[in-house]
């Protein structure tokens, strides 16, 4: 039951992917060249409202569906592997058109060459476990 | 309903949905962050056994395994119930740039996809120098960046921007840095091979 839940805001996320068209190699393309406001609407958008949701949650201390009040995690400031991770993701999406959640939306499309994106990411997150402490963080 | 669903959406909708989707997950009791599912898969590998980064309970994860799967289900009702056959509009510009690479957009749905070249991403061209860099190299880079970088567009971009995090915001700075050097750097080159 649990578990069914995520099941179901998984598919709602899918959906939302494929109508955003933020699953579209070409819809990236024109973010990174900057010939289209999409793009940048959809991101600042979600954005805006997320910084909307997220204050009133802290401001009138909301509960989740356990009961439990809501916090949320700082990000550990990493700030030169923020940079260099970013980087380097920033050049793998230019490449590939996709970010990881779309890359699973369009496996679903039946693009199965994403499949090989997807075992390429594996191997690329391996590399980086392995590496992890001769990295700066 | 269903057609109503099925026309194209405006760009705020897709924003607000977004951002429905990570309140979904806060709600549940957990935050929005895609690329973490890589680090999960894995750890069920074994990828523990050999490096400590993966020697975790990847049980902790398993909602987001979930989520992943979700993704992909929605992906298959999406293509197959709610995508309208009109191309997405993709400015002009943008076309003429690619065409110059020799990449070429569909005019129709039978000619190729919206979503993807299917002329560059396809198992053949997997033979060449191209491919391998594209699709090989580009994956590799997405799950290498995203695990140093601490996450990628939904757990830096929409999660750690809506909390107002100092380091989500280096990261999208690193994310746009890389896209745009890649593009307009790299593309040209990668493209002549």
């Amino acid at each position: 039951m649990r578990l069914l839940r995520f099941l179901l805001v998984g598919v709602f996320f899918g959906i939302v992917m494929t109508k955003s068209e933020a699953i579209s190699w070409f819809r990236i393309q024109e973010m990174f060249r900057f010939q289209s406001f999409h793009m940048y609407g959809i991101i600042g958008v979600a954005v805006v409202v997320g910084v909307a949701m997220q204050y009133l949650i802290k401001m009138f201390n909301l509960k989740n569906i356990f009961g439990d009040v809501i916090q949320f995690q700082e990000k550990p400031k990493i700030y030169t592997a923020n940079l260099f991770g970013g980087f380097i993701f920033g050049l793998g999406w230019a490449m590939t058109g996709a970010c990881p959640g779309p890359l699973y939306v369009l496996v679903g499309h039946g693009h199965w060459i994403v499949l090989i994106i997807i075992l390429s990411a594996l191997f690329g997150t391996l590399v980086y476990g392995a590496l992890k402490s001769k990295l700066p963080h | 309903m269903i057609e109503f669903i099925s026309q194209p959406w405006h760009w705020s909708v897709s924003g607000v949905m977004i951002s429905l989707v990570m309140l979904s997950l806060i709600y549940l009791g957990q935050r929005f962050g895609v690329s973490s599912s890589f680090k999960a898969i894995c750890t069920i590998g074994g990828a523990g056994i050999q490096f400590e980064y993966f020697d975790n309970d990847w049980r902790k994860h398993d909602w987001l395994l979930i989520f992943v799967v979700g993704s992909i289900i929605g992906g298959v009702i999406a293509s197959t119930f709610l995508v309208n056959s009109e191309p997405i509009q993709i400015s002009t510009a943008t076309i003429n740039d690619l065409s110059a690479l020799g990449i070429s957009y569909p005019k129709t749905s039978e000619e190729g996809s919206y979503f993807l070249p299917t002329d560059i991403f396809n198992l053949e061209v997997l033979k060449s120098l191209k491919g391998i860099i594209l699709i090989v190299l580009g994956g590799f880079l997405i799950g290498f960046g995203t695990r140093w970088g601490g996450g990628c567009t939904s757990g830096h971009a929409i999660m750690g921007l809506s909390s107002l995090q100092f380091p989500s915001l280096v990261a999208v700075i690193g994310f746009f840095i890389g896209g745009l050097v890649m593009t307009h750097l790299l593309f040209p080159f990668i493209f002549s091979l």
